[in-house]
């Protein structure tokens, strides 16, 4: 019997990358609520160099065919590196802030294309922003 | 008053700049000091688009910084200087002697580097630069973080944190 999580385990459709164990997490948290986190690459940049982030990114592009780098923070080495990324490469996004919600909302949304999926993405994840007080 | 904080770093501006060191100093304004980033205003845009909107960014070579250093420490605001390279920082100390610590925060692994910390990786001649400088009067230590613990040079150059 087929299994919904396996045959959801397409290529990977985006890459998530970030500071510390970010991705690594995120990518594990997608994982434990849907099991689909074979439609995201998690990549560490603990201990490299700018260039070597560039570098590391752009072969897992190569490597599986993604077109969305995911990055955690606008101001960081991750998103420095994506943003010299998207400046050559036209097909390829950028979204920066990913949270849990964006990437839920992305690997679900297999039918658009892995860019319309990331603009709705990041809609949904701005959206999961929520403030809650005691009034 | 003075820039808090002289930093050698590759990755220039990112995260542990902008939040980790930025927020608990107050910095309000960063000095980017790279010949190659000051000559191009796509690498200038680039960065300037990873500044919180609170915080101001200077863009210099090397000479420029140093002529434009009294400004920079007489700014009323808190402040923080950035160079990715260890031979940039000690040109501009070369040319402000007003600098008397250095902020070793992030040189990472490259060809004919070997690992010192961490975060710290030279070679043999980076060493040399490091050991000039603190002959010359400045003091080097080595932090990522504020939270970190400081690592003078000379436990630097021996690994003994690593």
């Amino acid at each position: 019997m087929s299994n919904i999580a396996d045959s959801e385990q397409s290529a990977a459709r985006g890459i998530v990358i970030g500071h510390g164990e970010f991705a690594a997490g995120l990518v594990s948290a997608v994982d434990q609520i849907c099991g689909m986190a074979g439609k995201l690459v998690g990549l560490s940049m603990v201990g490299l160099t700018p260039e070597d982030i560039e570098t590391k990114i752009r072969d897992e592009l190569a490597r599986t065919g993604a077109h969305v780098i995911f990055t955690d923070l606008p101001a960081g080495s991750a998103t420095i590196a994506a943003r010299r990324i998207v400046r050559d490469l036209p097909a390829i996004m950028l979204v920066s802030g990913v949270n849990l919600a964006t990437l839920l909302d992305f690997v679900f949304n297999s039918e658009a294309s892995p860019l319309d999926a990331a603009r709705s993405a990041a809609a949904r994840g701005k959206a999961s922003l929520i403030v809650v007080e005691r009034s | 008053m003075p820039i808090d904080l002289y930093r050698i770093d590759d990755r220039l501006i990112h995260g542990q700049v902008v939040v980790g060191w930025g927020q608990p100093l107050n910095a309000r304004f960063l000095v980017l000091v790279d010949d190659i980033v000051a000559s191009s205003d796509w690498e200038k845009e680039l960065y300037r688009m990873a500044v919180p909107p609170e915080m101001d960014i200077y863009f210099a070579d090397v000479a420029t910084a140093i002529r434009d250093h009294p400004r920079y420490a007489s700014d009323s605001r808190r402040g923080i200087l950035i160079s990715g390279d260890i031979d940039s920082m000690t040109r501009l100390v070369k040319g402000v002697k007003a600098i008397g610590s250095i902020n070793l925060g992030g040189i990472h692994h490259r060809a004919g580097r070997s690992e010192k910390l961490r975060y710290i990786f030279l070679t043999p001649e980076e060493e040399k630069q490091l050991r000039e400088l603190e002959a010359a009067g400045v003091e080097v230590t080595a932090q990522d973080v504020p939270s970190a613990h400081i690592v003078p040079l000379s436990d630097v150059l021996a690994g003994a944190s690593r």
